[in-house]
């Protein structure tokens, strides 16, 4: 990625080439950068120099290339001030006391050394909120990932036409609002008038049906249940977008490939493995850990179907969090302590996500 | 921070779904057409499963109660009413009615995706065209910061927005769904800059314009395809986001809400009217999908610009 060449350099006498590299910050400029007569874009204002408020600016961007910095910082302001400050602020709060005395001023603020840890690591409802968290990742992106794939390589071989149906109905899925798509579900799976119990409780006996068991079945009260419909519920929001990405790096295999494959008289499962599969290695390793991110600390879909998480046995880590910070009486301390505790689990991820994408060459 | 529709794995590689190829080879004979059979078939059943609780969503919104909690559930309404749309829209269990939520809904998130747009572009337009020094690591920045949790975010923001006065006011909301925006909208910009042609800015340049009107006039209505497809991916994040909207906005004041809050606050206040349930949250889904539709077409063809790279 080079600089942007400056435009105006052929008529330019005197001037320095502005893709110069860093090093010639400090030499001096030479006569007639600085006139104040051309402009980063070009060489017109010969006559204005009469101007020198309009034009003293863009010199001084221009001599110490400040353009890339003054472009980026708006974005930096505010990805650093609503961002990264925030994730800094609760990592101090995690070493603190910090509660709502200290937030009203009342009480003084005390550093606590790793109190706040030793109390999370030796509270048991740290460790059943983690094992759903492992548990629930452990399901659902192995099945988001496995019908998403199936349906990109479905799309891959349906007509033009019946393609764009199918995907643009998948994709209505993948832009319904999450707590849209939560309360549907919640609907569909209520105990009275929902329509999954009634189907259920019309199934023969041998498929796990019948009334005894299904007619009223509340599947909100305890964990197993609400994590299938949780389940449920996020490999229907997720799958399209794996299906389009997966179909997108399909597009990207030279069909000869496949021809070979054919004609050598492969089966399509040996085909998947032995073509598909090593070609599009680097996009299934990214929307791997893309979903392993979104699907452990998952907090919208539960927090809702729990009833603001109500029963300790179905919170995971994302809720747990949250239902520590913002208690009565709120402990933000703990709560940043678990914070943290979330954040490093999924930075570990991250790091393997940025590994991959810079394998790709997203950085160039 | 976008939750599940940001990727960066998207921006780049090849064509859309709109672009598909015939079907692969499909042999000569009968086998051949069976097979095209079954491929179809199995596309319906994918659409099918796929639509099927959103359509189960809108049936519910025009069924009279006594259908909804019929024994035995009919896939469309037998007497269609828009009994239940009435009562979202004339305040029902809220007092309010849906437009105040809908038009907070609409000012918030396209304020953000306004704000986030531009300010991403011109990010975008630094990272793509020039090297500086702390280049790659913004670049990293920007793909990890998208992975910190908000449920961690928002315990430090709730502090500080309540030092700054910016507790349950929609101009807080706006702020952060900005800036939460950034991160994805610049990664995903970034290609569509790199992808226009340097040289039609230096003819720009040459002919006598300056860094302003080339940026309005070149570049910016060449990477408006571009800036479709980044803002479906901002409007879509804070048309739904939760999380913050649940933390700073007061329930003692639902004139604020959001669309998402004022739909579960409605859950939690009438909790078995599903008729007027599915009615909010029919209207709720609405704008998304318009908007998707509308701009499909657009974002498929932005989306492969963007995957041309110099």
């Amino acid at each position: 990625m080079t600089k942007l060449p400056a435009p105006g350099r052929p008529g330019r006498p005197g001037a320095r080439p502005s893709g110069a590299q860093a090093d010639d910050l400090a030499a001096p400029p030479p006569p007639g950068a600085d006139t104040g007569l051309v402009t980063r874009f070009g060489a017109r204002r010969s006559g204005q120099d009469h101007l020198p408020w309009r034009v003293r600016p863009g010199v001084l961007v221009r001599r110490y290339h400040l353009a890339p910095y003054l472009l980026s910082a708006p974005a930096l302001a505010g990805v650093g001030w609503l961002i990264v400050w925030p994730t800094v602020q609760v990592g101090l709060f995690s070493f603190q006391n910090y509660g709502i005395l200290q937030v009203a001023g009342v009480a003084p603020t005390r550093w606590v050394g790793l109190a706040n840890f030793t109390t999370t690591f030796s509270d048991p409802e740290f460790w059943v909120s983690l094992r759903n968290s492992v548990l629930f990742a452990g399901v659902v992106v192995p099945l988001t990932l496995v019908t998403g794939t199936c349906v990109g390589l479905l799309l891959n071989r349906l007509g033009r036409r019946m393609s764009v149906v199918v995907s643009t109905s998948t994709l209505l899925a993948w832009a319904t609002p999450t707590v849209a798509a939560t309360v549907i579900f919640y609907w569909l799976f209520n105990p009275d008038g929902g329509v999954v119990d009634w189907a259920l409780a019309r199934l023969p006996g041998w498929l796990g049906g019948g009334a005894a068991t299904w007619t009223g079945f509340n599947w909100m009260t305890s964990a197993l249940p609400v994590y299938t419909v949780a389940t449920l519920l996020l490999v229907w929001q997720g799958f399209p977008f794996i299906a389009v990405s997966v179909l997108a790096g399909l597009k990207t295999v030279p069909a000869e490939l496949y021809e070979a494959a054919r004609v050598d008289g492969a089966t399509p499962w040996r085909t998947f493995w032995k073509i598909t599969y090593p070609l599009l290695k680097p996009i299934f390793l990214v929307l791997l850990l893309l979903s392993v991110i979104w699907d452990f600390g998952v907090f919208t879909q539960l927090y809702i179907l729990t009833g603001s998480g109500a029963n300790l046995d179905e919170y995971n880590l994302g809720i747990y969090v949250y239902q520590r910070a913002f208690s009565t009486p709120p402990s933000y301390g703990l709560g940043g302590a678990l914070a943290l505790v979330l954040t490093f689990i999924l930075l570990l991820i991250t790091v393997g996500y940025v590994r991959a994408s810079i394998k790709q060459g997203a950085l160039r | 921070m976008t939750a599940r529709q940001g990727a960066a794995v998207t921006a780049r590689p090849g064509p859309l779904p709109s672009a598909g190829p015939a079907v692969r080879a499909p042999g000569r004979g009968t086998t051949g057409r069976l097979r095209a059979v079954a491929l179809n078939a199995t596309g319906v059943a994918v659409a099918v499963v796929t639509l099927a609780p959103i359509a189960w969503m809108i049936s519910t919104a025009f069924k009279p109660q006594r259908e909804i909690f019929s024994l035995t559930p009919h896939p469309l309404p037998a007497h269609p009413t828009l009994a239940n749309f009435g009562t979202v829209f004339s305040g029902g269990a809220v007092g309010i009615t849906f437009w105040t939520f809908f038009v907070n809904s609409l000012l918030v998130t396209l304020t953000a995706v306004a704000a986030s747009s531009l300010i991403a572009l011109v990010a975008a337009v630094a990272v793509a065209r020039f090297a500086f020094r702390f280049r790659t690591s913004f670049l990293i920045m920007l793909l990890v910061v998208q992975m910190l949790p908000q449920q961690a975010l928002v315990i430090a923001l709730f502090i500080d927005f309540r030092a700054l006065n910016l507790l349950d006011s929609l101009p807080g909301l706006i702020l952060l769904y900005t800036a939460f925006a950034l991160p994805i909208s610049i990664w995903m910009l970034r290609n569509f800059v790199a992808a226009v042609p340097r040289e039609m800015e230096e003819a720009a340049a040459i002919d006598g314009a300056g860094p302003a009107r080339i940026f309005w006039r070149i570049l910016f209505p060449l990477v408006a395809p571009g800036l479709v497809a980044t803002s479906v991916f901002s409007f879509i994040f804070a048309w739904n986001e939760y999380i913050f909207a649940l933390t700073f906005l007061s329930p003692n004041t639902p004139g604020k809400f959001t669309l998402p809050i004022y739909v579960t606050y409605f859950m939690g206040q009438h909790s078995s009217d599903w008729g007027a349930i599915m009615a909010a949250s029919t209207l709720y889904t609405i704008p998304p999908i318009a908007f998707f539709l509308l701009v499909q077409r657009r974002m498929a063809r932005g989306l492969v610009a963007g995957a041309v790279k110099g």
